[in-house]
């Protein structure tokens, strides 16, 4: 199928059935009971969590809590030392790394960088007219086809989000993982990917994310699950961003406010010490 | 020009011609890969170790020293590729450790034993004498092999370069395509072995690979450019090296490494800045 009709697709399914973003629909993947680290040293107990076709959920917790590593159980690249992990099958998922791993100094134009996550089973390296309209195509629904031949150092933190986007896109993926994609990144871009995000979910994708950011991220999500080594809490913002759920998480004590309806995470100031009274 | 034809009237002169400018092309070609995944210590060490399996093999089976080398050069890559696999830390060391005492094997054997192939001299530095028409079309079924290889797994391979992680979870076979990729790089440098010399085949390993980098920001661009490059410097190193009286491959290389300054020159900071940390991961 070309993406293109991918995407025409996508959007029908979701004028017929609008998406929550909170998890009802389908299974895709299933973990259960999972234990899992690097070099037996477990970072992650007893895990159990689904992922469901019409998922936007972000993973949050403190640093070294097993963010990337749920991600990664998720990806397949972690395999649990206990418990399983069970994938739909034929699942496509399609992954954006953090933008802090990349070899930006790599010789690699903006479209050379989209159109090698494309499968092909042609046998030569150049790429053929479709294909270069299929790159053309996704990079102007993410509103960088003008960039397409510039190098990829040469771009903003947006634009360079937005290209692994692209890349991650031309997969025709069910499920979109995305390791801190707002993090390094200013406002206006954090807002510019998340509206990215909600219309591709609003398309049909389901999408899991890593975020340490509760105010600008997290709380604007339809789902969010709460780990520290463990799953502390999972449920929408309301459910889970509460002061005692973020002093599990976060080992400390913090306030949440309501604002327009959302939440809003300050930290708690500690009571003043030596302060003189008039 | 009648002092630069005079040389091509001898048969020997045009078999190293050719030979040396497909050397040139080859390693080139491959070195992009090499130099972008940060592995020209390996490349260097490899062919140190190869000169070890090329002096036992000869010992045993002289006719058959090619095939000796082509063994142990495999047999080391694939070591390599495992160690510098399983520890980030201290890999560089096991590979100086293998591939030297390799090479000590090699120049012990060589100083004892002598030599039934190629010179001891002309194994360290290349030479232009003693090419057969067997090491031609070795050297062209590397090439193919190598050719081959690259255009069909062109996208797999580019994308296991640049970003391993994510291209092993989008299908690539990342694991096979190093090993596959290893295997090439010994097989080439054995190929490549007479004319250009062990201890210099890691310098055409790279220096047409960063030359390429600093005129370019396309990676299909880098690979035809660092293919002419290496070409070029084959070419012309040797047509020198029969005025000069060296071997061989110390001219090839000079002529890369100054191809290498004026390009510098030209590029100033810009060629430098995009040559700087090209194996940063």
């Amino acid at each position: 199928m070309s993406l293109h009709l991918w995407l025409i697709k996508l959007a029908t399914r979701s004028n017929v059935a609008r998406m929550t973003g909170t998890g009802v629909g389908p299974k895709l993947i299933e973990i259960t009971g999972v234990e899992a680290g690097y070099d037996k040293a477990v970072v992650l107990h007893d895990v159990n969590f689904h992922v469901h076709e019409d998922q936007f959920t972000g993973i949050v917790g403190p640093s070294g809590a097993g963010k990337t590593t749920l991600l990664r159980l998720l990806l397949g690249t972690v395999k649990p030392y206990a418990g399983t992990v069970t994938n739909a099958p034929d699942l496509r998922i399609a992954y954006v790394p953090q933008l802090e791993t990349v070899n930006w100094n790599f010789p690699l134009t903006v479209s050379e960088c989209v159109l090698m996550s494309r499968p092909t089973k042609r046998k030569l390296p150049w790429s053929t007219k479709p294909e270069r309209d299929e790159v053309t195509g996704v990079l102007e629904r993410l509103g960088i086809a003008q960039l397409a031949d510039r190098h990829i150092r040469d771009l903003s933190g947006g634009q360079q989000q937005r290209m692994f986007l692209a890349r991650a896109l031309l997969r025709q993926p069910q499920l979109l993982l995305l390791d801190e994609p707002t993090s390094g990144v200013d406002v206006s871009t954090r807002h510019d990917i998340l509206h990215l995000l909600a219309d591709l979910h609003e398309d049909g994708v389901a999408i899991v994310l890593t975020t340490h950011d509760l105010n600008g991220i997290a709380a604007h999500l339809p789902h969010i699950v709460c780990i520290n080594h463990r799953v502390i809490a999972e449920g929408t913002p309301k459910e889970v961003i509460t002061p005692p759920v973020l002093e599990q998480t976060f080992g400390a004590r913090m306030e949440v406010l309501e604002h327009l309806g959302m939440r809003v995470v300050v930290d708690e100031q500690p009571e003043p010490r030596g302060s003189v009274s008039n | 020009m009648e002092t630069l034809l005079e040389p091509l009237q001898y048969a020997f002169f045009q078999k190293g011609l050719l030979v040396a400018s497909l050397s040139g092309a080859l390693l080139g070609f491959i070195g992009v890969y090499i130099v972008l995944r940060g592995m020209s210590y390996i490349g260097h060490g490899l062919s140190h170790s190869i000169f070890g399996g090329f002096a036992a093999a000869q010992l045993f089976a002289a006719q058959f020293y090619i095939l000796g080398a082509g063994l142990w050069g495999i047999a080391s890559a694939l070591a390599i590729n495992t160690v510098a696999k399983k520890s980030r830390v201290g890999a560089d060391a096991a590979i100086g450790v293998i591939t030297t005492a390799s090479f000590a094997l090699g120049v012990a054997l060589f100083a004892k034993f002598g030599t039934s192939g190629p010179s001891f001299e002309s194994a360290l530095f290349g030479s232009i004498l003693g090419i057969t028409t067997e090491q031609i079309i070795g050297l062209l079924a590397v090439i193919v092999l190598t050719v081959g290889f690259v255009f069909l797994r062109y996208r797999a391979l580019l994308f296991a370069t640049f970003d391993p992680d994510v291209a092993d979870v989008s299908g690539v076979k990342v694991n096979r395509i190093e090993a596959m990729l290893m295997v090439i790089l010994s097989l080439a440098i054995l190929a490549t072995l007479t004319v250009v010399g062990v201890t210099l085949v890691a310098a055409m390993l790279v220096i047409p690979a960063v030359i390429a980098r600093m005129l370019t920001d396309s990676f299909g661009t880098m690979l035809a450019l660092s293919t002419a490059i290496g070409t070029f410097s084959g070419f012309t190193g040797m047509y020198i090296s029969y005025y000069a009286g060296v071997p061989s491959g110390t001219m090839i290389v000079l002529v890369g490494a100054t191809l290498f300054l004026i390009v510098l020159a030209v590029t100033g900071g810009r060629g430098l800045k995009r040559s700087v940390g090209l194996d940063a991961h």
